[in-house]
């Protein structure tokens, strides 16, 4: 057997792999977003009447808008908890082994069902639930509060809580690799260590921190298990209403159309930020 | 000394002391946000009421005991144990070559191929979830736990390649080259000099897919048919209410996460940064 044989017999079981559930199912799902329902069918056709439906009706775009300021919101508040957790474990921690540990004190709970971890939060929350029996017994509330569950806040809470080691794991990955010499420099200079920070430390976390934030929007933007579990009647995402238009609701061509506008949207974020991170590293070097 | 400097060091002396409590405060915060919640998961697996409310009101072993008679639970985690390890070996058997292509070959439409493969990693597992089943619904296939299985092994692919390939891009070439300049094929080159040099890689991406497959949702939700892998179950049990039932499977599932942890710590341990 020659080596171009073998390198194709190689190569083959990915490629097939990813064309046939991969490129296929994607095509399959542009496809349907020009269909027609009539229901309970799906009739092939080409026309671009989903698309028209989800800007017609403003559930849609409302749903949409929701659910980025959601993802922003979760971002945001991973961000502040992440950073100085980061910060603190590169330059702070001085043993290696104490800073893994810490390291991994983060990422573990990543191991631990996502479900659970969404769960618990369901149980901390509820009226009958671990925080407001615990204000009571502590003569805080006199009654149970039902504020902390089923509403946006919950959500953000739950949803950060869930997603905050992506928020961390970058942003430590690019701290690590500041040089201690440029910061030095930087104090040699006659840089106090607030202008260090601004000048020095700062921008040159910028790639992770970015990357941090999209993967957390991301992850965010696509979930439709929060909104269920801690969720209120005002907390349906894109997700969920994909999720009904392919369960409950059976109009497949709209919750492509839906699927593909949530695509473009991530893919979007995804450019962007890449452009930025480029963009920063750039400069920088 | 004068008075001035005294002034002027005393402050600085007990400034770091100041900063470091604060910062201990803070990080002591982190950490309690994020084990709280499972320190409380796990402990209301004990308590001896239906509700879990403050404070608890005695210890029990009642949850474990309904959880080891429940048939339909064990049917779960067997179908979901039945999902990972398929999952896993499938995407290993095809994400490993993947890498090595993604590195060590060219070849026409590398870059669409590069980027479809590692799309799933950033996209919403609902959209992976819904596009495999249009395919599955086109080609008339019945919805089961191997659709499950196919729909994890595409989503979990992009993990296998990014640990594989970043490992790969550290390994030098010239070991491969020196290699078959000896004489062995590709395939004996790889067995003995390419995989032993990745062998924590893929044992690292091999563990990871095994949890996430186990844990998945997104993908599952869409293709499963009759049969429940064990995050389903839950899913559909915690829809029907709260009970410590669900908290001691979470307690299981976090004591089994630590020594999974535990395990890929000890065989990582060259990588301290992690995935």
């Amino acid at each position: 057997m020659n080596i171009r044989l073998r390198r194709a017999l190689m190569l083959s079981p990915p490629l097939l792999w990813t064309v046939i559930f991969m490129f296929v199912p994607y095509t399959l799902l542009v496809i349907y977003s020009f269909w027609r329902t009539e229901f309970p069918l799906f009739v092939p056709d080409f026309q671009f009447g989903n698309y028209a439906e989800l800007i017609r009706d403003p559930q849609y775009i409302r749903v949409l808008w929701r659910t980025m300021r959601i993802a922003a919101m979760v971002s945001a508040f991973a961000l502040l908890l992440a950073f100085p957790y980061a910060y603190f474990l590169v330059f702070k921690v001085r043993r290696p082994g104490l800073r893994l540990v810490l390291y991994m004190a983060v990422v573990a709970p990543l191991w631990v069902s996502y479900l659970l971890r969404a769960y618990t939060w369901k149980t901390i929350l509820g009226t009958e639930g671990v925080l407001n029996s615990f204000l009571i017994s502590t003569g805080i509330l006199s009654e149970p509060s039902s504020l902390f569950l089923y509403n946006q806040t919950a959500m953000v809470l739950t949803l950060t809580y869930v997603f905050i080691p992506f928020m961390v794991m970058p942003i430590y990955a690019a701290l690590e690799k500041i040089p201690a010499s440029l910061k030095e420099a930087s104090a040699d200079l006659g840089h106090g260590r607030a202008a260090t920070f601004l000048k020095v430390t700062l921008p040159l976390s910028l790639p992770g921190v970015i990357a941090g934030f999209t993967m957390t929007f991301c992850l965010a933007f696509g979930d439709f298990i929060a909104p269920i579990l801690v969720g209120g009647p005002d907390g349906q995402m894109v997700a969920n209403v994909i999720a009904s238009q392919f369960g409950a609701a059976l109009n497949w061509p709209l919750g492509s159309a839906l699927a593909l506008v949530m695509l473009v949207i991530v893919l979007g974020i995804i450019s962007v930020s890449d452009r930025f991170e480029r963009l920063g590293q750039a400069r920088l070097s | 000394m004068t008075a001035a400097d005294r002034d002027f060091t005393a402050p600085r002396r007990i400034a770091p002391r100041m900063e470091k409590a604060v910062w201990v405060l803070g990080i002591a915060l982190i950490l309690a946000f994020l084990y709280l919640p499972i320190v409380i998961l796990v402990a209301y697996s004990f308590n001896d009421s239906r509700s879990l409310s403050w404070p608890m009101s005695g210890v029990t072993l009642e949850w474990y005991r309904t959880l080891a008679a429940n048939e339909q639970l064990i049917k779960a985690v067997g179908n979901s144990l039945y999902v990972a390890s398929c999952s896993t070996l499938l995407t290993l058997v095809i994400g490993v070559p993947a890498a090595l292509a993604l590195d060590r070959v060219n070849f026409p439409g590398k870059g669409v191929f590069r980027k479809l493969i590692l799309l799933p990693i950033a996209l919403p597992g609902i959209i992976t979830g819904i596009s495999m089943l249009t395919l599955f619904r086109m080609f008339g296939l019945n919805l089961s736990l191997e659709t499950v299985i196919i729909g994890h092994a595409t989503a979990l692919l992009a993990v296998v390649v990014t640990q594989v390939y970043a490992r790969l891009q550290r390994l030098p070439k010239s070991y491969e080259e020196a290699s078959s300049d000896l004489g062995a094929g590709v395939l004996r080159t790889f067995f003995l000099i390419t995989l032993p040099n990745i062998r924590t890689a893929v044992i690292g991406a091999g563990l990871l897919s095994f949890t996430l497959s186990f844990d998945e949702i997104p993908v599952t939700f869409f293709l499963t048919g009759r049969d429940n892998t064990l995050p389903m179950y839950i899913w559909s049990t915690m829809r029907r209410g709260l009970t410590p039932e669900i908290n001691a499977v979470g307690a299981l599932i976090v004591l089994a996460s630590a020594i999974l942890i535990l395990i890929s710590v000890l065989l990582l341990r060259d990588k301290p940064t992690g995935r």
